[in-house]
């Protein structure tokens, strides 16, 4: 099973603050514990959402909102993607993550969706779509 | 406590329990093989420690740090057992005695790069354990089971469920290899030099047959396990990890992550395969192949000039990825990687795929040459991936009958059933044409 791991943000990491040198170390040695327990395939950290943009939908409009945005604890702060074999596994090993942010923080654990849980729903049209869109995604 | 904070019933902690057991089970096992130096006792001990949790983490929570926990739990058991008698021999009183003055070293405050050191250590430890594993004093089918049971973390139900041999033959096999180590004197280290480049083939081996076991089950009514490939991925990341400048280490890990970015599009909705050219690849894992690029350029880095057997074919399997239709493909590169790879290996199957790639790049007259040459050769005897690839040969050169006859031939060797069924129908569809 795939998770995307996310650290939510705080005020201290909209406004910009970098992680003091001895998280960043602890992060260090807590990504290579990951890697080396090969459960983990991605993971990045994520600048303010100041550095960020919104597209909101209505309808057939589309309005570009550009950041900051206000409802901080609601932001990504940064992310991994691990795959282990069960919920119960991600809960542990984010567990043993050092807390990302001076003071308190949440980390969220979501599943990722395999294409097998699509069902039918997952139509070969729309799976030839999904498809386009990777590609472009990959030429980059 | 939030509302929505787990609780934490019985069932839930026992699954917490688990994922705990198969996070920490490998180092847990292999720093107890390094103190005691027999992986027998230190699996019992292990599991000393993994029933003490069950007794009392009920009552006392997780603790902060399980694995310190379960380390010091085995660590006293050990002691314990020692002393009891429980061993009688002079070596196991020196190691009691180091288990002991190492507990009480433990109990000093953590300091950053204590932290570290213990984690080089693990790792060390894990290289060791690795090692031990997959050691020559051990059948092939030894050395699988007991990877997956102590780097993996499997039960042995687990074991025997995904290789599809009886629970009682998997358990014996463990037992006696076991023995087979302790009996061998095999020393838990880490080879280096000359005998680091006897022995990592080995190691390498044992984590690519899992993975092809889960690729392309060679027997019974799935054509592929995904659980077991995944497991092997796992067992490959963590290697590379752990040996960053073993060329091959990173060759093996880059062709697992690139075969399995194809692997939710081998098999059909009703499970049957789908070879490579048919494939939908925009159903190939992007993350994936991403991982596994990047992982052969480390491999050809580490390398710094020829490659190795495991990096050439992911080299091959990059070819593939790279081409977004099958008429893309670098075909005439991949001949000339399977030149490479033929040159390492002598292998009559690397032959079979060369030939095939020298089909899609010169035409299929050059390519049934060359099986016509291994099938006289009588190497490949019974492997049904020769008369079947000489089927598609002859069918594009318009021989329909006599590709018709290898197919029949081909469907009545393979133990696949899926593939049997595939075959045959491959069969039929000549059959039925003009």
């Amino acid at each position: 099973m795939r998770f995307m791991v996310m650290v939510r943000a705080t005020a201290d990491s909209e406004a910009g603050a970098m992680p003091s040198r001895e998280l960043l170390e602890e992060m260090g040695r807590f990504n290579e514990e990951l890697a080396q327990a090969g459960v983990m395939l991605a993971g990045e950290g994520l600048q303010p959402s100041a550095k960020g943009a919104r597209v909101r939908f209505s309808g057939a409009d589309r309005t570009v909102i550009d950041g900051p945005f206000a409802e901080t604890k609601e932001l990504i702060a940064g992310f991994w993607i691990l795959q282990t074999k069960s919920l119960e596994e991600c809960i542990e090993w984010v567990k043993r993550c050092p807390n990302p942010m001076p003071g308190s923080s949440d980390i969220e654990i979501r599943q990722v969706f395999e294409d097998d849980d699509f069902g039918d729903e997952l139509t070969p049209e729309l799976r030839a779509q999904e498809a386009r869109v990777r590609e472009q995604i990959a030429d980059r | 406590m939030s509302a929505g904070a787990r609780a934490g019933g019985g069932a839930e902690l026992r699954r917490t329990i688990d994922a705990v057991w198969r996070i920490e089970s490998p180092r847990l096992i292999a720093a107890l093989t390094r103190m005691t130096r027999d992986v027998g006792l230190a699996e019992d001990l292990a599991q000393d420690a993994l029933v003490a949790a069950l007794e009392s983490w009920p009552q006392s929570g997780v603790p902060d740090n399980p694995g310190a926990w379960l380390l010091a739990t085995a660590k006293h058991r050990a002691i314990d057992a020692f002393r009891r008698g429980a061993t009688l021999e002079a070596k196991t009183e020196q190691i009691a005695r180091s288990l002991e003055a190492e507990l009480a070293a433990g109990g000093a405050a953590a300091d950053p790069t204590a932290e570290a050191a213990a984690a080089g250590e693990a790792g060390e430890d894990l290289l060791g354990l690795i090692f031990m594993c997959c050691h020559p004093v051990l059948s092939i089918e030894a050395r699988v089971a007991l990877t997956l049971r102590l780097l993996g973390g499997l039960t042995t139900d687990e074991i025997a469920r995904a290789f599809l041999t009886p629970r009682a033959t998997v358990q014996q096999r463990i037992v006696r290899a076991k023995r087979t180590l302790s009996a061998a004197n095999v020393p838990f280290e880490i080879p280096a030099g000359e005998e680091l480049a006897e022995r990592l083939p080995a190691v390498l081996g044992v984590i690519y047959l899992v993975f092809n076991e889960g690729y392309a089950a060679t027997a019974g009514a799935d054509w592929t396990r995904p659980e077991l490939c995944e497991e092997a991925l796992r067992l490959g990341r963590m290697l590379a990890e752990l040996m960053p400048r073993e060329a091959e280490a990173h060759g093996l890990a880059a062709l697992m992550e690139l075969q399995g970015s194809r692997l939710r599009a081998r098999r059909g909705a009703d499970g049957s395969p789908i070879l490579l050219g048919d494939q939908d690849r925009s159903r190939w894992d992007l993350l994936l192949i991403g991982r596994g690029l990047r992982a052969l350029d480390r491999a050809e880095a580490a390398a710094g000039g020829a490659l190795g057997p495991y990096a050439l074919q992911a080299a091959i399997a990059a070819c593939h990825a790279r081409a977004r239709r099958v008429e893309d493909t670098d075909w005439e590169r991949i001949v000339a990687l399977y030149d490479a790879l033929s040159a390492l290996t002598r292998s009559p199957v690397v032959e079979l795929n060369r030939a095939i790639a020298v089909a899609m790049a010169f035409g299929p007259a050059a390519g049934l040459e060359l099986v016509d040459r291994l099938a006289e050769s009588r190497e490949l005897a019974g492997y049904h991936l020769l008369p079947s690839a000489r089927a598609d040969l002859l069918e594009r050169l318009g021989q329909r009958e006599e590709a018709y006859a290898e197919l029949t031939r081909a469907a009545g060797m393979t133990a696949n059933e899926r593939e049997r069924r595939l075959l045959l129908e491959r069969a039929a569809g000549l059959a039925g044409g003009s």
